[in-house]
C-alpha cells in the first residue's frame, strides 16, 4: 500500500475561467458553458474531442447530466463529484487519474457553482435529514476560533494577530485588484480592515471570502501526448487528498492552531512530487483563504513557515505578490468569492497562467526560476476539526 | 408510610424587572422581578431541569413519571416521554401528561400520593399575558419535581398525614387553547368563591391528619387568584409567620408549578418533625398535610430555591416580548433550520435526549456523539455508554456568531472539555457574550433549539455554572 501519485504522467493543456461575480444574468448552464468553451478554445479542440468529463459542483446540480445538458454532450461519460469546498479540485483529480490509467486520452474537469440564486447571503448547505443534534455555527464562527487559540499558544498579542490577519486580507485584495476575473477589485489598507465591525468572534466580513458565482475548466492528457495540444503544458507532480475523520471536534488533544488533515495532505503531496524542501522548490501557492486565520495556519501546515512563525513571515511580506513565495497572486477566495465547485480549478488556473508566463504584467510574479518553478494549489472543505484537504503541485517541465 | 422522598426546583436564569414594562407597554409593571424562561426553554425542558435536581439527591428510581403543565409543548403527543428520555429512566417506567389546568399539578401530586409505584411528579409552567397586563407582571416561569413513594422505595422525608379536597364549578380564570393570555372574571367573585372552599379542604385535611392549625410549622398557599390566596390565610387560624414566602417579589406566580415550587421551598428549610401544609386554590381547593421525618436532614438539594431566587440576570423587556412571540424582530437572513428527522432522532434517543456518549473500552476515548468505530486504535463495536449530562466541563475556546440562524441571535458557541475526558462543540445558553471566557466552568442543560414544522428540536446546551470561578490556570499554561 502506498500513495504513488502520478508525477509527470498527466499534463494540463488548456484551461478556462469565467469572471467570478454575482452573475445575476447567468445560470449554472451558462457558466459551465463559458468556462468550457474557453478551455476548448485554448487547446483548439471541441467537445467531441474530449473522451470523458468530470463535473464538480457542490449543490448547483446533480449527476453528470447537469454538464451533459449544458454542453449537449453526445454519449459521453460525465461524472458529477462533490467533496465539500474542494469539489473543483476533486474533479480535476478524477479526470487526471482517468487519463493516467489509459482509459481515456483526453479528459476535462469542469467546476461550477451558482450560489447567488439562493436568496441568502453566504453559503448554505443542503439540509440532510438528521437527528437535530448537529452543531449550530457558521463556517466563519468555526474558523474564528482559530485566532484566539493561535494567539494564546504562540504568545502573540491579539491586537497584533488582528493586524496580521488584516494584512492577509489586504495582500489578497491588492492582488485581486489586479485581476479582471476577480469579484472584488478594490484595495484595503490594514487600518481600514482593522476598523471593520466583528461578525463572528474577532472576524469581520472582510476576514471572510466573498460569495460569487463562477466556473473554471481544465483539459488533461497524458504527458507524452501533451505537446500535441500545446507548447506550454503544465505537468502534474502531485494530487493529494485527505478526508478527515472528524475527530478534531471531539478529541481533547486538538488545539485549533493547525489543521492535521492539511499537514498530512501536504506531506503526501510532497512525497508524490519528491520534494523535501517545499519553500526551496515551490515558487507560488494558491491556498484556500476562506477566512484570514485559515491562510495564516496554512502557511505552517503546508510547510512554508515554521510552527508559530507564520504570522512573522506574513508581516515580513514574504507571501506578497513581489515576495519570495507569493501566495494567492490572483487575489484568492478573498477577492474571487467562493463558488464551491469552481474554486479549486480557479486556483489551478492562476498557477497555469503564472507558470506559462501568461499572467497580466501587473501581477506577474518574479519568484519563478528554472530551479524553483513549481506551483502549489491547496483547497479545503469543512471546519477546524473536521475537514477535507486537497493539495496539487504542478510545473512547466518534466523532472 | 407514603410521602415525599426527594424534591427539586428549577428557576430560569433570566429576570424581567417589572419596572421596565410601563415605559414600553404604557401601563402595567410594578415592583420586583419575575422569572422568564429563555427562548430555548419550554415547559418540557423546564421540567427536565427540575426533575434532574430531584433525582440527583436520591438513589430512588421512580416507577412512574407524571408531568403537568398548562402550556404543553405538544398536544396529541405526550411531553412526559421527552422528560423520561432526558432522565434516562427505564423503559418500563410509565410517563404521561396531566394537562390543561393549573389544578392538574396538584392533582398529579395527589394521584402519586394515593399509592402505587414511586412516582416523580413534575410540574412546569410558562406564564404570559398581554403587554401591560397584571398577568404579565405577576406571572413567573418555573418547574418543580417531587418524588413520591413509600418508605420501601427510599427514605421518606415528608410523610403524608392527611388530605382534603373541595370541588366546585365556577368561572374565575379561563383560556382558550392556543391563546397566550388568560382571562379573569371580576376578582371579587373568585375570591368569594375560593374562600369557603379553601377553609373546607384545609379543615378536612387537618381532621384527617389529626392535628390542629396551631401545629403547622410551614403553610404553603398556592393558586392563581392572588387575593384569595392571601385572604384565605386569615380564615385558617395559622400565624402569618408560618406562611411560606410565595416568591412573588422575585419569581412571580408560575401557575401549575407554583404548588410544587413552594412546597420544595418549604421542605428545603424544614427540620425533622415539622408539619408542612400545602393549600392549593384552583377550581376548588386541595390541602395536603405532611410531617417531616429525620431523613429530611440528609436530603440536601443540589441547588436550593432560595439560591436560585436570589440569582439570575436581567432581561430587557423587548427581548421578553420577542421570546414570547409578542414582538417579531427581523430574523437573520439565513435559511431556517430543517425539521429534525423522527427516525434519525429515534435511533439517537440516548444521545439526543440523554446526552449519552460512548467510551472505547480499549483506549478510553470518549465519543460525543457515540460511535461504533473508535477514533483512536481502530476498535469496532467495543464501547460502553457514558452518560455525560451531569459531567461538568470547561470552555476551551469559543466564539460569538452573529451570522448563524438562531431564534435569538447571536449564538455563543464553545468547545467544551469535560472533566474526566470527552470534548464536544456546544452552543452556550444563559450567558451574556461578554461574560464567557476560556476556562469558564459549564454544566449541561436540556433545551429546545428551534421548532420546525411544529417539531420541537430538543438537545443539550452548556451554561456557565452559577458562582463557579473561571479556571485561569489553563489560560496561563
Amino acid at each position: 500500500m502506498a500513495s504513488h501519485g502520478i508525477k509527470d504522467r498527466v499534463a494540463i493543456v488548456g484551461m478556462g475561467c469565467t469572471p467570478f461575480k454575482e452573475h445575476w444574468d447567468k445560470g449554472v448552464d451558462d457558466l459551465a458553458l463559458d468556462a468550457s468553451n474557453e478551455a476548448f478554445a485554448s487547446v483548439g479542440i471541441d467537445k467531441d474531442d474530449v473522451d470523458a468529463y468530470w463535473l464538480g459542483t457542490a449543490q448547483s446540480g446533480m449527476s453528470g447530466i447537469t454538464l451533459a445538458r449544458a454542453l449537449q454532450l453526445q454519449n459521453k461519460p460525465v461524472t458529477r463529484v462533490e467533496n465539500y469546498c474542494a469539489t473543483g479540485s476533486e474533479a480535476l483529480r478524477q479526470a487526471a487519474y482517468a487519463v493516467a490509467s489509459g482509459a481515456y486520452d483526453v479528459a476535462m474537469a469542469v467546476g461550477v457553482e451558482k450560489v447567488k440564486d439562493s436568496g441568502y447571503q453566504g453559503l448554505n448547505a443542503f439540509p440532510i435529514p438528521s437527528d437535530g443534534t448537529t452543531r449550530t455555527l457558521t463556517a466563519a464562527g468555526s474558523f474564528s476560533m482559530v485566532a484566539p487559540a493561535y494567539a494564546e499558544k504562540y504568545g502573540v498579542e491579539m491586537d497584533q494577530l488582528k493586524r496580521t490577519l488584516a494584512r492577509i486580507a489586504s495582500k489578497n485584495h491588492h492582488n485581486g485588484a489586479r485581476n479582471p476575473r476577480a469579484q472584488f477589485r478594490k484595495e484595503f489598507s490594514v487600518d481600514q480592515l482593522c476598523a471593520m465591525p466583528r461578525v463572528a468572534g474577532d472576524l469581520s466580513v472582510f476576514d471572510c471570502a466573498g460569495v460569487a458565482d463562477g466556473s473554471a475548466a481544465a483539459i488533461v492528457v497524458r504527458a507524452e501526448d501533451a505537446l500535441q495540444y500545446t507548447d506550454k503544458p503544465i505537468y502534474l507532480k502531485a494530487l493529494s487528498f485527505v478526508a478527515g475523520n472528524g475527530s478534531g471536534l471531539v478529541d481533547p488533544g486538538y488545539d485549533y492552531t493547525w489543521f492535521p488533515e492539511i499537514a498530512a495532505c501536504a506531506a503526501d503531496a510532497y512525497a508524490q512530487a519528491g520534494i523535501t524542501d517545499p519553500a526551496g522548490r515551490i515558487a507560488m501557492a494558491e491556498v484556500h483563504d476562506c477566512f484570514t486565520p485559515t491562510e495564516l495556519v496554512l502557511m505552517e501546515d503546508l510547510g512554508f513557515s515554521e510552527r508559530g512563525m507564520g504570522w512573522k513571515d506574513i508581516e515580513s511580506g514574504r507571501f506578497d505578490l513581489d515576495g519570495e513565495l507569493p501566495v494567492n497572486p490572483d487575489g484568492g477566495l478573498k477577492s474571487f468569492g467562493h463558488p464551491v465547485g469552481a474554486s479549486g480549478l480557479r486556483m489551478m488556473f492562476e498557477a497555469y497562467l503564472q507558470l506559462r508566463g501568461e499572467a497580466p504584467e501587473d501581477r506577474t510574479i518574479s519568484s519563478i526560476t528554472p530551479e524553483r518553478n513549481l506551483a502549489l494549489t491547496h483547497n479545503l472543505g469543512g471546519y477546524p476539526g473536521e475537514m477535507v484537504s486537497f493539495v496539487s503541485i504542478m510545473g512547466p517541465t518534466l523532472d | 408510610m407514603r410521602g415525599i422522598i426527594s424534591h427539586g426546583a428549577y428557576l430560569p436564569h433570566r429576570r424581567l424587572d417589572r419596572s421596565t414594562i410601563a415605559a414600553v407597554a404604557g401601563t402595567g409593571g410594578g415592583k420586583g422581578t419575575r422569572t422568564v424562561a429563555s427562548y430555548d426553554e419550554d415547559t418540557t425542558t423546564l421540567g427536565v431541569e427540575a426533575a434532574r435536581r430531584a433525582l440527583r439527591a436520591t438513589a430512588t428510581v421512580p416507577g412512574a413519571l407524571w408531568f403537568s403543565t398548562v402550556v404543553p409543548a405538544y398536544v396529541d403527543k405526550t411531553n412526559a416521554t421527552a422528560i423520561h428520555a432526558a432522565l434516562r429512566l427505564p423503559g418500563d417506567v410509565i410517563a404521561a401528561d396531566f394537562g390543561g389546568a393549573i389544578r392538574s399539578g396538584v392533582a398529579a401530586l395527589r394521584a402519586a400520593l394515593a399509592g402505587g409505584p414511586a412516582a416523580l411528579v413534575v410540574t412546569a409552567d410558562i406564564r404570559t399575558g398581554l403587554p401591560g397586563s397584571a398577568d404579565e407582571a405577576a406571572g413567573g416561569d418555573a418547574a418543580a419535581a417531587l418524588l413520591v413513594g413509600d418508605d420501601a422505595d427510599g427514605p421518606v422525608v415528608a410523610e403524608l398525614l392527611g388530605s382534603g379536597t373541595a370541588t366546585d364549578e365556577f368561572l374565575d380564570r379561563w383560556r382558550t387553547p392556543g391563546d397566550v393570555r388568560s382571562k379573569q372574571w371580576e376578582e371579587k367573585f373568585g375570591e368569594m368563591s375560593y374562600l369557603p372552599l379553601g377553609v373546607e379542604a384545609f379543615n378536612a385535611a387537618l381532621d384527617a391528619a389529626g392535628i390542629d392549625a396551631a401545629a403547622i410549622d410551614h403553610l404553603v398557599v398556592a393558586g392563581p387568584h392572588a387575593r384569595a390566596a392571601k385572604a384565605v390565610v386569615r380564615k385558617l387560624g395559622v400565624a402569618p409567620d408560618k406562611v411560606v414566602d410565595d416568591l412573588s417579589a422575585t419569581v412571580g406566580n408560575p401557575g401549575a408549578a407554583q404548588a410544587g415550587l413552594l412546597l420544595s421551598s418549604a421542605l428545603e428549610r424544614a427540620t425533622p418533625g415539622q408539619v408542612v401544609v400545602l393549600l392549593s386554590l384552583a377550581d376548588g381547593a386541595d390541602a395536603l398535610v405532611f410531617r417531616t421525618t429525620d431523613a429530611i436532614a440528609q436530603l440536601v438539594p443540589s441547588v436550593s430555591v432560595a439560591d436560585q431566587a436570589a440569582a439570575g440576570a436581567p432581561l430587557p423587556y423587548g427581548k421578553f416580548l420577542a421570546w414570547r412571540g409578542l414582538l417579531t424582530p427581523e430574523p437573520p437572513r439565513r435559511p431556517e433550520p430543517a425539521r429534525p428527522s423522527a427516525s434519525a432522532a429515534g435511533r439517537a434517543e440516548d444521545w439526543k435526549f440523554g446526552f449519552v456518549g460512548s467510551k472505547d473500552r480499549s483506549s478510553g476515548a470518549i465519543h460525543l456523539p457515540p460511535a461504533r468505530v473508535s477514533m483512536t486504535g481502530g476498535a469496532i463495536d467495543d464501547m460502553e455508554p457514558i452518560p455525560m449530562a451531569d459531567v461538568p466541563g470547561r470552555v476551551v475556546t469559543y466564539t460569538i456568531d452573529k451570522l448563524v440562524y438562531s431564534p435569538s441571535p447571536p449564538v455563543v458557541f464553545a468547545v467544551v472539555d469535560f472533566d474526566g475526558g470527552g470534548r464536544a462543540p456546544i452552543e452556550l445558553t444563559d450567558v451574556d457574550p461578554a461574560d464567557v471566557k476560556i476556562g469558564t466552568a459549564v454544566e449541561m442543560t436540556f433545551r429546545r433549539f428551534f421548532t420546525s414544522d411544529g417539531i420541537h428540536n430538543y438537545f443539550w446546551k452548556a451554561r456557565p455554572v452559577a458562582g463557579a470561578p473561571t479556571d485561569t490556570a489553563e489560560t496561563e499554561a
